[in-house]
C-alpha cells in the first residue's frame, strides 16, 4: 500500500449479546480522504465507530487510527480523533459556548486557547448568536452543528461522524456537508456514516456497504453504480407503433415491457456509449416517432438494493432526495 | 506497516504533556467541577434540599418537638443542631447518586470517553462540587441555628473541626451514594436511594433525640450508627449538651476518633468501588 492509512479496521467482530454486530470488517481510509459508511439501522456502522473511537473493545480483528492501534494505545487514539455520535453528546445544561470551552479544557489545551477555540467555531458554524443560551432551547440542526464544532474543538487529524444529518431538514443537511467538504481542504481524515445513499455519494471519496455486520460492496460511488449495470430505458412514442418492440430487443437486456398506452416502453439495458444514439436509430429505421427518450443511470438506491435485496428503511422521499444522476434527450423526433 | 500522515497535514494540535499527568488530571477535574456547578445554577431548586431543608427542618424541630424532649445538661436547640447538621447533609448525598447516574445516561459521558481526558474526573469533580455545596449547607445550617438561639461554647478552631467531622464524613458518604448512582437503572431509582437508605441512617441515630429512651435492640445500633458518633463529636467540639457521652459504646466513648475512622473507612472501600463500577460501566 503506497498511500498513508489514517484509519484501518481489519477482520473487526464485536456481538453485543446474541447480536453479531460486526461478523469480521475491513476497510480503510486514505489520508486526507472521506470514507462513506453505509447501511441500514443496525448494519454495525455505529459498532465500527465505537471501536475505533476507542469506546468499545472489538472480540476480533484490529482497528487502527493514524497508525495508532485501538485496544492497545487508546489514549493516544483520543489525541487524534474528533467524534461526533449519533446521540446528543453535548450538556443540555450547558450553553453552547460553555460546551465548547468544556471540551477544549478536557482536551488539555488550557483556559484562554479553549475560550479562542470556542469563539472561532462558533463564527465557522453561524453559532454565535446562540453562544450564550442553554443547548436546550436549540433546534435540531444547531445541535448538530455544535456536536461537529465540539469534535473539531482540537483540530483533529482524524474525524468520526456517525450519521451527522440524520433527522435533519434538507437546509440544515446542505449546511452540515459544506462544513464537512472545508474540512476536506484542510487535509482531514473522515469516516461518516450515514443511512442516505445521497449523503454518501456526494461526501464520499469511497463507499463501504455494510449490512448485518459485513461488507457487502466496496468501492467509489461510481464503481459502485457501474458494479449493478442495471441501467433503465425509456421511450415514450408519438403514437402506439407495433415494430417498435421488435426494433428495440436487439439493444437492450431483457424483455421489453409496453405501457397500456402503447407509447411508453421501457427496459432494461447495459450501459454504452452511444446507447440513445443507438435506439433513436434503430426506431427511425423501423419507422417509429419518439417524443421522450431517457436512459437513466443507476442510483445508490439501485445499487444497494442490488446487494442488500431491501431497501434502506428510511424516508429519503420525505427528506427531499430525489434520484440519482439522469440523461436525458429531449424532443428526440425521427 | 502503515505510517502515519500527520508530517503531511496542516492539523493536528501538537497538545503536550508537558504539565504533566497529574496537572491534566487536576485541570480535568475543575473542568468537571465547574461544569456540575454550572448544573447546580441552572436549576436552584436542585439546591432547595441543601438551603431551604435545613431552614425548615431547623424550625421544625426546634418549635415543634423541641418543647416536649428533654435534654440533660442543656437546651435542645443547642442539642439539635449537629443532629440537623448530619442530617441535611447525610440525605443530601442523594444528589450525588441521582447526577452520576444521570450522567451516565445521557449521551455525555460518551463524549468525555473520546477526549484524552482523566476518565475519573467525572466521578471526582461529582464529588467535589457536591462536597462544596455541602459547604453551603454547613453555612446556611449555622446561621439558621444561630437564628433560633443556638450557641457554641468552643473556641473556634474547635467549632471548625465540628464542622469539618460532619463534612468529612459526608464526603465519604457521598461515594457510596455514586456506588448506588453508578449501579443504578435510572436516575428515578437513584433517587429512591434517599428514602430507603439515607432516611434510616441519619433518623436510627442520637441526632434527633438522645438514644437513651430508644427500644434496647435499637438503642445498640443508634450507638454504633456511625452519624451518631458523628453527631456526638460535633456535640463534643461545639461544647454542645451530648448526652451520648454517658453511654458506654466504644463509638459513644469516642467519637471523633470513631468518626475519622468510620469516615476514612467508608471513604476507602467506596471510592474504590466506584472506580472500579465506573470502569465496568463504560466497558463495552
Amino acid at each position: 500500500m503506497g498511500t498513508d492509512l489514517m484509519i484501518e479496521a481489519v477482520g473487526l467482530q464485536k456481538r453485543y449479546g446474541d447480536t453479531q454486530a460486526l461478523a469480521g470488517v475491513d476497510f480503510s481510509v486514505p489520508a486526507g480522504t472521506i470514507l462513506g459508511l453505509l447501511g441500514p439501522n443496525g448494519a454495525g456502522k455505529t459498532t465500527a465507530v465505537r471501536i475505533l473511537t476507542t469506546l468499545a473493545l472489538p472480540d476480533g480483528g484490529r482497528g487502527a487510527v493514524a497508525g495508532i492501534d485501538v485496544v492497545r494505545s487508546p489514549g493516544e487514539v483520543r489525541r487524534h480523533i474528533g467524534v461526533a455520535a449519533q446521540d446528543a453528546t453535548l450538556d443540555p445544561l450547558l450553553t453552547g459556548r460553555q460546551n465548547l470551552v468544556l471540551v477544549g479544557e478536557l482536551s488539555d489545551m488550557g483556559r484562554a486557547a479553549s475560550r479562542a477555540r470556542a469563539e472561532e467555531l462558533l463564527d465557522q458554524f453561524e453559532l454565535t448568536d446562540a453562544a450564550d443560551r442553554v443547548l436546550k432551547g436549540y433546534s435540531g440542526g444547531m445541535r448538530r452543528r455544535l456536536d461537529l464544532a465540539a469534535s473539531l474543538t482540537t483540530r483533529p487529524p482524524v474525524l468520526f461522524l456517525d450519521e451527522p444529518t440524520t433527522g435533519l431538514d434538507p437546509t440544515s443537511r446542505q449546511r452540515v456537508w459544506q462544513a464537512i467538504r472545508e474540512l476536506l481542504e484542510d487535509g482531514v481524515t473522515v469516516l461518516l456514516t450515514t443511512q442516505y445513499l445521497e449523503e454518501a455519494d456526494a461526501l464520499a471519496h469511497r463507499i463501504v456497504v455494510v449490512d448485518h455486520g459485513r461488507v457487502i460492496a466496496d468501492g467509489t460511488p461510481l464503481e459502485l453504480k457501474e458494479a449493478s449495470r442495471s441501467a433503465r430505458l425509456e421511450v415514450t412514442l408519438s403514437t402506439p407503433h407495433p415494430g417498435a418492440v421488435a426494433a428495440l430487443a436487439p439493444l437492450v437486456a431483457g424483455a421489453v415491457r409496453v405501457g397500456e398506452d402503447g407509447r411508453r416502453l421501457s427496459a432494461g439495458v447495459d450501459m454504452a456509449s452511444g446507447l440513445a444514439t443507438a435506439v433513436v436509430r434503430a426506431l427511425d429505421a423501423a419507422g417509429v416517432l419518439v417524443d421522450h427518450i431517457e436512459v437513466r443511470q443507476p442510483s445508490l438506491d439501485d445499487v444497494f438494493f442490488s446487494l442488500t435485496g431491501g431497501h434502506i428503511e428510511e424516508e429519503e422521499e420525505e427528506a427531499g432526495f430525489v434520484d440519482g444522476s439522469r440523461h436525458e434527450l429531449e424532443g428526440a423526433h425521427a | 506497516m502503515t505510517t502515519t500522515a500527520l508530517t503531511h497535514t496542516t492539523v493536528g494540535l501538537g497538545r503536550s504533556r508537558s504539565g504533566g499527568r497529574a496537572l491534566g488530571a487536576l485541570t480535568d477535574i475543575w473542568a468537571m467541577t465547574r461544569r456540575n456547578l454550572v448544573h447546580i445554577s441552572r436549576e436552584p431548586m436542585q439546591l432547595s434540599d441543601v438551603t431551604l431543608q435545613p431552614v425548615l427542618f431547623t424550625a421544625l424541630f426546634v418549635y415543634i418537638f423541641g418543647g416536649a424532649i428533654p435534654i440533660p445538661g442543656g437546651s435542645y436547640k443547642d442539642y439539635l443542631l449537629a443532629g440537623i447538621l448530619a442530617l441535611n447533609l447525610v440525605t443530601s448525598t442523594m444528589g450525588t447518586a441521582v447526577g452520576l447516574s444521570t450522567d451516565l445516561h445521557e449521551g455525555m459521558i460518551d463524549r468525555f470517553r473520546a477526549l484524552p481526558m482523566w476518565r475519573s474526573a467525572v466521578l471526582v469533580g461529582r464529588s467535589v462540587a457536591d462536597f462544596m455545596t455541602s459547604c453551603l449547607c454547613a453555612l446556611i445550617v449555622a446561621l439558621t441555628g444561630l437564628a433560633v438561639g443556638w450557641r457554641a461554647d468552643a473556641s473556634t478552631a474547635s467549632i471548625l473541626a465540628g464542622f469539618l467531622v460532619v463534612l468529612f464524613f459526608a464526603y465519604s458518604l457521598a461515594w457510596i451514594a455514586a456506588c448506588v448512582g453508578l449501579n443504578s437503572k435510572s436516575p428515578e431509582s437513584a433517587a429512591s436511594f434517599g428514602f430507603i437508605v439515607l432516611f434510616p441512617l441519619a433518623f436510627v441515630s442520637n441526632a434527633m433525640v438522645p438514644t437513651l429512651h430508644m427500644p434496647g435492640w435499637l438503642q445498640a445500633i443508634a450507638n454504633w450508627n456511625p452519624v451518631s458518633a458523628v453527631c456526638a463529636a460535633a456535640r463534643h467540639l461545639w461544647g454542645n449538651p451530648n448526652p451520648s457521652a454517658a453511654v458506654s459504646a466504644w463509638p459513644m466513648q469516642h467519637p471523633i476518633e470513631a468518626s475519622l475512622i468510620w469516615s476514612v473507612a467508608i471513604l476507602v472501600i467506596a471510592a474504590s468501588s466506584a472506580a472500579h463500577f465506573f470502569r465496568r460501566r463504560i466497558t463495552e
